[in-house]
């Protein structure tokens, strides 16, 4: 099992002459990692039983707001985080594309619970077995539905992530 | 990665029953199906005139996750996690309603405690299901107070009914001729805890928002309903005691163990909003005595029945006995064999009367099993308490009616 | 027309009727039986049969209390029976349902447009010889 990652190798072994360059992109990015990982506005994009350990982990005692992650934004243009949550069914599966796509880049996407992530147990001809059939997946978190602590993990490791990811913000390089 | 495909390029799931063109130049809005205030995924097109709603169409069916299909392919014990994640708000009386279904159609009888038992879970459930449906319903008024408190009032509970079915939420606890396992040591005492914490906070919140003048004025007289369109349209449960019919399933055919507890059936006088959520905070209040009788009631003795028909064997049995070993392998590949014939049981649901209809060929898996679920049900009404109101009173009411996806649509 | 059928005396818990009396069956039940609520219609498949669907539909008094089922069978090509929507309002959806999920015809229903799966739905789910499996994307999926 992957431990969370404390320092990321952000650069491969550095190219002669170009050190202080990287230098400064790797400050960038860690700055702008920062920001980023502790200002996450997820979009709740609920549909099922998950909507309920959802409300927990965002109410007392498990708090989301504690890591930035509160606010939630119900708009797909001012929001980061698409946080799927319950079943998607192939009803519902274009909404889900549509949303996800009127979103701004950096987004991430995490797949709240065993519907989201594989389907859970719904192996019919009614549910879409797992949403990375539609859409790329940042992180899954398993649980039918999971606990809180378990969904503050999945958060935890998302921003493990994002703070040791690349950010470019003027160019492709920078 | 694929091309990105063009957004109006993406298939529309429904056909509206109404376009721009049909409504006078009103405005046609399209409300969900991901909204942040609607319960789950429902897609309302509304036509509009200025803040009027002039007409509403509303669509479920974006939950449908094959239900009624699985059940045909599972075993009964096989389905009871399915039927929890109908109307997920109060897991434990979809398993009850549904374990007692398949319980009249074997003939079986539960035991005095598992019949108590089953009855004080389902009044706690009924109670975290109130309390979700007013804390969102309040919080999409903007009342952030009351949605922290409750849910934080929920939270405890949920943590206390994980120390006994082992789930906060889905519990699976159920099972066909009694419940999966007795009570732990020490989890009464707790539940009285939690209940006397349950009456400080619901009283903060009747404080806040009883005679809140901006509460009141959002919700008096907002999606009325009246008794005699409610009964056409099958509404039942605290929409129809909201109009003031008192009509209870606990009350008038009883089931479990209510026949022998003491309790009222609150009925509202309009039949609007406001009356819904204090039909639900009053049968809260109910609930909670319910509990405290129980409580009071319960006999010792065992939880499931004697009944090899559908009651595992006791393990040390299973591992030393043949006869044992093979009921017990019988019970689990092929399910209990319920005779041939058909029921519809329904209990009184937080939302109304949940009822199922079992069909059984004789075999260890079920022909058929449909779900009258209250929701669905209501989603056909809910039109009639919309039209004519205000685009910003289509959330509270739609809150107040308490539409479950899971349930509505199956 | 309205004709109403005469209805057994004791009501038996469940009305085996040819699908022609339903209308007025259901007249009857709601005026001599008081069963002022429409709970639910369904149907069942059984492939083998002749008459391969039953309906049914559970009716309930809130005065007397009283439940009661009606059942009738059609044929698999001429699955039509008459809806209940001008007797009772609770039967908009639920006739939809059914409707969707076993192909069961409901004359007289203003809107049999599917309610629970989607537009270009091929297929009726809940009969017996649709596989549980076949799914019908609207997405294409990726990769």
């Amino acid at each position: 099992m992957a431990t969370v990652p404390t320092t990321i190798p952000i650069y491969p072994a550095a190219k002669a002459g170009h050190t202080s360059f990287e230098y400064l992109t790797s400050k960038k990015d860690e700055l702008v990692g920062w920001a980023r990982k502790f200002s996450l506005f997820p979009y709740p994009f609920v549909t099922a039983c998950c909507a309920m350990e959802f409300m927990a982990v965002s109410s007392t005692p498990y708090d989301t707001d504690r890591f930035g992650a509160a606010l939630p934004r119900f708009s797909p243009r001012q929001s980061d985080l698409l946080m799927v949550v319950g079943t998607v069914t192939h009803k519902q599966a274009p909404i889900l594309l549509k949303v996800y796509e009127q979103m701004c880049e950096p987004k991430w996407v995490m797949a709240f619970g065993a519907c989201a992530t594989s389907g859970g147990f719904y192996q019919n001809y009614a549910a879409v077995a797992g949403i990375d059939k539609i859409i790329p997946v940042d992180i899954y978190v398993p649980g039918c539905p999971p606990r809180p602590e378990t969904v503050i993990d999945a958060i935890m490791q998302l921003q493990a992530r994002i703070a040791g990811d690349r950010h470019p913000i003027l160019t492709d390089k920078f | 990665m694929t091309a990105r495909p063009a957004l109006d390029a993406l298939a529309n799931p429904i056909l509206p029953a109404f376009g721009p063109a049909d409504v006078d130049g009103n405005v046609v809005v399209s409300i969900g199906p991901s909204h942040p205030a609607t319960h789950g995924t429902i897609q309302m097109i509304a036509a509009l005139d200025g803040e009027r709603v002039k007409r509403v169409d509303v669509h479920c069916g974006y939950l449908h996750r094959g239900f009624e299909k699985e059940c045909e392919a599972h075993t009964w014990h096989n389905l009871i996690p399915f039927v929890d994640r109908l109307n997920y708000c109060s897991p434990l009386i979809n398993d009850f309603a549904y374990c007692e279904a398949v319980e009249k159609l074997m003939g079986v009888e539960m035991t005095p405690r598992t019949k108590y038992l089953r009855t004080l879970l389902s009044e706690y459930s009924r109670l975290c299901d109130h309390l979700t449906c007013i804390a969102a319903s309040l919080m999409e008024l903007g009342a952030m107070t009351p949605f922290l408190y409750l849910v934080m009032v929920r939270d405890y509970m949920y943590e206390h009914i994980a120390a006994l079915t082992g789930a906060r939420v889905t519990h699976s606890y159920g099972r066909i001729g009694g419940l999966a396992r007795d009570l732990p040591a020490g989890w009464l005492t707790r539940l009285s805890e939690i209940l006397t914490q349950y009456e400080e906070f619901v009283g903060r919140v009747h404080g806040l928002m009883d005679r809140n003048r901006i509460f009141i004025d959002r919700m008096r007289d907002v999606g009325v309903i009246s008794t005699a369109d409610a009964i056409d349209l099958g509404i039942t449960g605290p929409i129809l005691r909201s109009t003031g019919s008192p009509r209870d399933l606990r009350k008038d055919t009883p089931y479990l163990a209510y026949a022998e507890l003491d309790f009222d059936v609150p009925v509202g006088i309009k039949g609007d909003n406001y009356d819904r959520y204090y039909v639900r905070m009053r049968e809260m209040d109910e609930s909670v005595y319910m509990i405290r009788q129980l409580m009071e009631m319960l006999p010792e003795g065992p939880i499931n029945v004697d009944d090899r028909r559908c009651t595992f064997p006791e393990k040390t049995l299973v591992y030393t006995e043949i006869e044992s070993l093979i009921n017990h392998f019988k019970l689990v590949m092929d399910g209990p064999a319920v005779p041939a014939g058909e029921v519809y049981f329904a209990h009184e649901a937080p939302n109304g009367e949940l009822g199922f209809y079992l069909v059984s060929d004789g075999s260890g898996t079920p022909y058929k099993v449909h779900v009258r679920s209250p929701s669905f049900v209501h989603m056909g009404g809910v039109a009639r308490m919309l039209e004519g109101y205000q685009l910003a009173d289509i959330i509270p009411t739609f809150g107040s009616v308490n539409m479950i996806g899971g349930e509505c649509d199956r | 027309m309205t004709h109403e059928a005469t209805l057994p005396t004791p009501l038996p818990p469940t009305l085996e009727i040819p699908a022609a009396e339903l209308l007025a069956t259901a007249r009857a039940l709601k005026a001599q039986g008081r069963f002022d609520m429409l709970l639910d219609v369904t149907a069942v498949d059984w492939p083998g049969r002749s008459l391969r669907f039953d309906v049914v539909w559970h009716f309930y008094s809130t005065v007397t209390f009283a439940r009661v089922r009606v059942k009738t069978r059609v044929a698999e090509s001429d699955p039509a029976v008459d809806s209940l929507l001008p007797l009772y309002g609770s039967a908009l959806f639920m006739e939809r349902e059914c409707h969707e999920m076993y192909g069961i015809d409901f004359r007289g229903h203003p809107d049999l447009r599917p309610i629970l799966l989607y537009e270009g739905f091929v297929g009726h789910p809940l009969r017996k010889d649709y596989p549980i499996r076949l799914e019908q994307p609207l997405v294409p999926y990726r990769k």
